[in-house]
């Protein structure tokens, strides 16, 4: 088995890539997501090997589709599959894509041990998307969706979602 | 089949996620708030996840193409291999909680264990739901705590649940025979192993909640083995309604 810790993505298929986004977050595509571990050409058939970032996530499935869909609009046909192995990583995300995150209103992860820090609420880390302050209190270890948590911010009162670290 | 007891072990973890996933999702808009409500169906979500990769897999060793739809809702209440604890009902919050607790506890160490398995599939699941799952257990830990260690009330109905649902605990330490099998040929985890250390995690954290653990020595079983809870049918038949009433839908 080769490793996919390295995605395997051909140059020249980046900029279809690039038109498929989250749709949770849909300002990050797919390769900010660090999702694609492979997408190889082969007399015209595309394979793309897709990661969950969590094993229930709901939009893997949307994922699957719209990538199928952006290939047939470009002519070619996309086989996609789901791996598991190795699990995806939040060291993944691509740094682009954390900050087009922040700007949308998402705190982006932590490193590991801040990131446990700030979960256990010992440690005050988190950056209010809204005012920049880090004076940030946990509401709920889960947020709108099972890869986020709910925080607030203390200075400005904004309530507001942070990116789990995912190690 | 020939991997039948491969299959077995696998609807053996599976099944567990399945169930408690359900019950779980009947509680999604009916939490104590909000941060809570989406928290369990969350954990849910998780769950049901973790029991897709499962059931694919499982799907696979059939040689029939089963696929994982199949498999979760169209076997007969005999067939489900869950542990009892994770189909008790949903009472109040706290019961709510300890039950998930007590899961989580032994969930987080059979995946630690998984992890280390001769099956290529099912370590890459551990690998990812072990993840999951350290998120679960510490929801589940805080909230033990922090009823524990609360009001008076609050510590009193937590006790109750730990002292009625502690009789679901020894369950998941029996070896079936597909576990056994499996345990022989390095895939499966040997669960008798972890007990000890489950029971003392398990003690440390109601201890630090300021709640006694159960003493008792009776525990009810027979889950793994396909026989259940009165509660059992109640879930199945809410989870295979649309199955049943309407065979091979799609939406
Ligand atoms: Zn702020």
């Amino acid at each position: 088995m080769t490793s996919l810790l390295e995605p395997n993505i051909d140059i020249a298929l980046i900029p279809i890539l690039e038109t498929v986004a989250d749709p949770e977050i849909p300002v990050l595509t797919v390769l900010d997501l660090g999702v694609i571990r492979e997408a190889v050409e082969e007399n015209g058939l595309v394979s793309i090997k897709l990661t969950p970032t969590y094993s229930g996530c709901p939009a893997m499935d949307v994922i699957g589709d719209d990538l199928k869909a952006a290939f047939a609009k470009n002519g070619m046909k996309a086989e996609v599959t789901l791996i598991l192995s190795p699990a995806w990583s939040t060291d993944w995300m691509s740094e682009a894509g954390k900050r087009k995150m922040e700007a949308y209103g998402i705190a982006a992860p932590l490193e590991e041990s801040a990131d446990k820090a700030v979960l256990l609420g010992n440690a005050k880390l988190v950056k209010c998307t809204n005012c920049g302050s880090t004076n940030t209190h946990l509401v709920s270890q889960f947020g709108s969706t099972a890869c986020k948590a709910l925080f607030k911010c203390d200075d400005c009162q904004e309530p507001f979602d942070y990116f789990k670290c995912l190690k | 089949m020939k991997n039948e007891n491969l299959y077995n072990y696998i609807l053996g973890i599976a099944d567990n996620s399945l169930i408690l996933g359900q019950r779980l999702g009947e509680l999604c808009g009916h939490g104590p708030n909000l941060e809570t409500d989406i928290a369990m169906t969350n954990i849910n979500l998780d769950l049901i996840g973790q029991a897709r990769s499962y059931y694919q897999y499982a799907g696979k060793l059939t040689g029939q193409d089963k696929s994982e739809d199949d498999i979760a809702f169209l076997r007969l209440e005999r067939e489900y291999r869950n542990v009892l604890l994770v189909e008790q009902p949903n009472t109040h919050f706290g019961y709510v909680m300890v039950r998930q607790f007590l899961f989580d506890m032994f969930h987080f160490m059979l995946m630690e264990k998984l992890q280390h398995s001769k099956d290529e599939t099912l370590v890459a699941i551990a690998n990812k739901g072990i993840k999951e799952v350290s998120y679960h257990k510490r929801f589940s830990s805080d909230w033990i705590k922090r009823l524990g260690d609360g009001t008076a009330e609050s510590n009193a109905k937590i006790q109750e649940a730990i002292n009625d649902l502690w009789r679901f605990t020894d369950e998941f330490f029996q070896l079936t025979e597909a576990d056994k099998a499996m345990v022989e040929v390095g895939i499966g985890v040997d669960v008798s192993k972890l007990k000890e250390d489950y029971y003392k995690k398990v003690s440390e954290v109601l201890e630090e909640a300021t709640l006694q653990t159960p003493e008792n020595k009776y525990f009810t079983k027979g889950g793994k083995e396909g026989l259940h809870t009165e509660h059992m049918g109640y879930i199945l038949a809410e989870l295979q309604y649309m199955q049943r009433t309407f065979p091979n839908m799609t939406w």
